[in-house]
């Protein structure tokens, strides 16, 4: 992975010392609140319901154990125990006081870490995919594009205050997994007809209150011009995006307002001007970050391990984790492990740091020290031999990261919530929770097969309820918590934003509601029809029947 | 007097930003004496007037174009870019396109809403004086504050101020 060379060290040294000396003045009454407040969401730095939440980035979703032993450390020293795993691949604390905060961002610059841009109106943490370099359709491994983007956006003057927040995704593989149609840049890796690499660039994608899945403005961009194609998109956005209403200001409105052709043709006509200027990148550039992504010194395996087969036959339990939560690996003899961050006990996404520490054991011991943060909230050791894969399972087991849930109903994404967010009209946690209980049958969980539940508790749309097969939107009606359903949303290549069927629920009913839903499928789908398919194939009404009975809809009909 | 930060230091500086409110027509000319910054509206209804005048600069407030001054460059000593709010970022863009694609070699004023931790910012975009709001800071505030236009010693990316990116501009090792 990548190691920061002195000029990268210095950037995080210098952003310690800058925001110890903001967070003084702060305290000292110097800065107002409004002046103070978008310096703290640059560094991740949110005002919460019961203290600041930290946001610390992972690029990527890349870390080192040593930068998991220390998020573990902060978790223990300055937090109640615990992080959270977001949505974004990046780490939360809950419970940091301000005054600490300096702190904290000094204990995490010496592992090469930090906070920078992790909230506010500026170019955000870039994401990419939890596989990259380990995926068998993988034909262009994204790390070093996401890491040179990630220094070119890192304190970028000209968009420190764009109009809102900005987020940057990179994939390079057959299956988008980083959710490149919902960004406000999606990037997908290619090569042209000579095999020259370049970029497919998408424009305009977002979730929030507005849910809309981006447009292609370039079908390709050769890798040495992204920079400065990225920049002509941005300077558009930063000098014509709207700035007199919060919830119209993201680059998607503004590509609708203009229509993709009008914007496409301001930014190529801005590009005219940086095309080709210094920030053209080198191959020697290219080449310097690509070689800190090395492939790991894999030992030579012929093939399947025969032990491990053995061991699934022996032991049902092991193999319904290996059947859930162990993908398959490009290199033979290896797989890729998902840990799973959904105990049913404990939010979806929060980690203890007794299970961080474990964790960065696991890594030091069975996949060369490195370990992914994945959007679905859950961590990835992706170079686990399969002969060890037993004794991962085993440990991972009885630290509570082995639910072998993974890419079904009770792995759901789900944002912090009413529970701690300011933002939240309703709590999260608890809905999930309750879910996960009510579908706390494994062998009835793998009846129903891949189902991907996102929950929100806002419209901000933190827990991608748009693009979950199932989509929990949690509401404020009159002061008091409901949830919304929508079915058929999608990530991935085939992109979709869910519907809403009817009117929302309270809190209670959510298990029946997931039941019912869950029910209509059972009976309607065909042989080997997942979840989304079925959705697809017969529609929302059967579903609204299953939900509200007939009468709502046959009232509906009348009324349309 | 009043002061402002200019190529790094603190300066005396007497120009007024004449704005109008709105019984004033920009037709109606009515300049004070010495070293002023009219609005735009004042410069393109007086240009052939305005154009010889000593100490004349003509300033923009955020939501106007730079390419609207595109044509006078040569006429005009220096050009603010005002910020409304703080966090209305166009100016950034503003001044950026001034040097680069204008080639303006004025001065380019930052005024309106300017606080110090943005200084580092505004420098790199191009500009070369930053004024806050009179009484924002004490004189002794604002000496300190000129710490803010050193944040950061080797920034990544190519800006006005640095016009080529690190990695152009050091030999990184692998």
């Amino acid at each position: 992975m990548y190691r920061y060379d002195s000029y990268d060290q210095k950037i995080v040294d210098e952003r310690v010392a800058q925001f110890r000396d903001q967070t003084r003045r702060y305290l000292a009454g110097e800065l107002t609140d409004d002046e103070f407040r978008p310096l703290r969401l640059q560094n991740g730095l949110y005002i919460q319901r019961h203290a600041p939440m930290l946001r610390v980035a992972v690029p990527y979703g890349l870390l080192a154990s040593r930068q998991i032993r220390t998020l573990a450390n902060i978790a223990r020293t300055h937090d109640k125990g615990y992080a959270h795993v977001t949505t974004r691949q990046n780490f939360q604390f809950n419970w940091p006081e301000l005054k600490v905060v300096p702190e904290i961002l000094a204990e995490l610059a010496q592992v090469e870490m930090h906070a920078i841009q992790t909230s506010g109106a500026c170019i955000r943490n870039i994401t990419s995919d939890p596989f990259a370099g380990v995926a068998g359709d993988e034909y262009i491994d994204p790390r070093p594009w996401c890491e040179v983007l990630r220094q070119w956006s890192t304190f970028h003057p000209e968009f420190a205050f764009l109009p809102r927040k900005f987020k940057i995704a990179v994939n390079g593989a057959h299956q988008d997994r980083a959710v490149i149609q919902c960004h406000d840049i999606g990037l997908e890796l290619k090569r042209d007809a000579a095999g020259e690499i370049g970029f497919r660039v998408l424009v305009g994608g977002g979730l929030g209150r507005t849910p809309i899945i981006g447009e292609e403005i370039s079908d390709f961009v050769p890798w040495q011009h992204i920079i400065t194609y990225c920049e002509a998109i941005l300077r558009v956005y930063n000098r014509y995006g709207r700035r007199d209403n919060l919830y119209k200001a993201r680059i998607k409105i503004l590509v609708k307002a203009l229509g993709i052709a009008e914007f496409k043709r301001q930014v190529e006509e801005e590009w005219t001007f940086g095309k080709n200027g210094p920030n053209t990148l080198t191959e020697a550039e290219v080449a310097r970050v690509a070689a800190h992504f090395t492939t790991p010194a894999y030992t030579q395996l012929p093939g399947d391990d025969a032990g491990y087969a053995a061991q699934r036959a022996a032991n049902p339990a092991f193999a319904a984790w290996a059947k859930r939560n162990v993908l398959a690996h490009k290199v033979p003899g290896y797989a890729v492990v998902v840990l799973s961050l959904k105990d049913p006990k404990r939010a979806p996404g929060d980690i203890t740091d007794a299970q961080l520490d474990l964790v960065a054991d696991l890594a030091d011991a069975y996949s060369f020290g490195e370990i992914r943060a994945t959007h679905e909230q859950n961590l990835v050791l992706a170079d686990v031999q399969q002969s060890d894969l037993f004794a991962v399972w085993e440990k991972a087991r009885a630290a509570g990261l082995a639910t072998p849930t993974f890419g079904l109903l009770n792995d759901m994404i789900c944002c912090p919530g009413g529970d701690f967010c300011a933002l939240a009209n309703a709590k999260s946690i608890p809905i999930a929770n309750a879910i996960q209980e009510r579908f706390d049958d494994l062998d009835y969980l793998y009846d129903i097969g891949d189902l991907e539940l996102n929950i929100s508790g806002c419209m901000n749309s933190c827990g991608h309820h748009h693009v979950g097969h199932i989509g929990i939107l949690g509401v404020d009606k009159n002061g008091s918590e409901w949830y919304q359903v929508s079915l058929g949303g999608s990530q991935g290549n085939s992109t979709s934003i869910g519907k809403v069927i009817g009117r929302s629920f309270a809190a209670a009913e959510m298990p029946d509601v997931i039941s019912k839903v869950i029910d209509v499928y059972r009976a309607q789908r065909q042989e080997g029809e997942r979840f989304i398919e079925t959705v697809r194939r017969i529609g929302l009404d059967p579903f609204k029947i299953g939900v509200y009975g007939d009468a709502a809809i046959i009232e509906r009909k009348q009324n349309a | 007097m009043p002061k402002l930060i200019r190529n790094g230091r603190v300066v005396d500086d007497n120009a007024e930003i004449l704005v109008l409110d709105e019984t004033q027509a920009p037709e109606a000319l009515n300049l004070p004496e010495g070293p002023v910054f009219v609005p735009l509206a004042v410069w393109q209804a007086h240009k052939g007037v305005l154009s010889g005048r000593p100490s004349l600069g003509v300033w923009l407030d955020s939501h106007e174009g730079v390419e609207d001054l595109a044509g006078d460059l040569d006429s005009l000593q220096a050009i603010a870019l005002n910020f409304p709010k703080f966090t209305d970022g166009r100016a950034y863009s503003g001044a950026a396109l001034l040097r680069s694609r204008y080639g303006f070699k004025g001065e380019i004023r930052a005024i309106g809403d300017v606080l110090r931790d943005q200084f580092f910012f505004m420098q790199r975009c191009g500009f070369d004086a930053i004024q806050p709001k009179a009484g924002k800071y004490s004189d002794a505030q604002l000496e300190e504050a000129l710490a803010s236009l050193q944040d950061f010693s080797t920034p990544y990316q190519a800006a006005i101020d640095q016009p080529e990116p690190l990695f152009r501009r050091a030999a990184r090792a692998a």
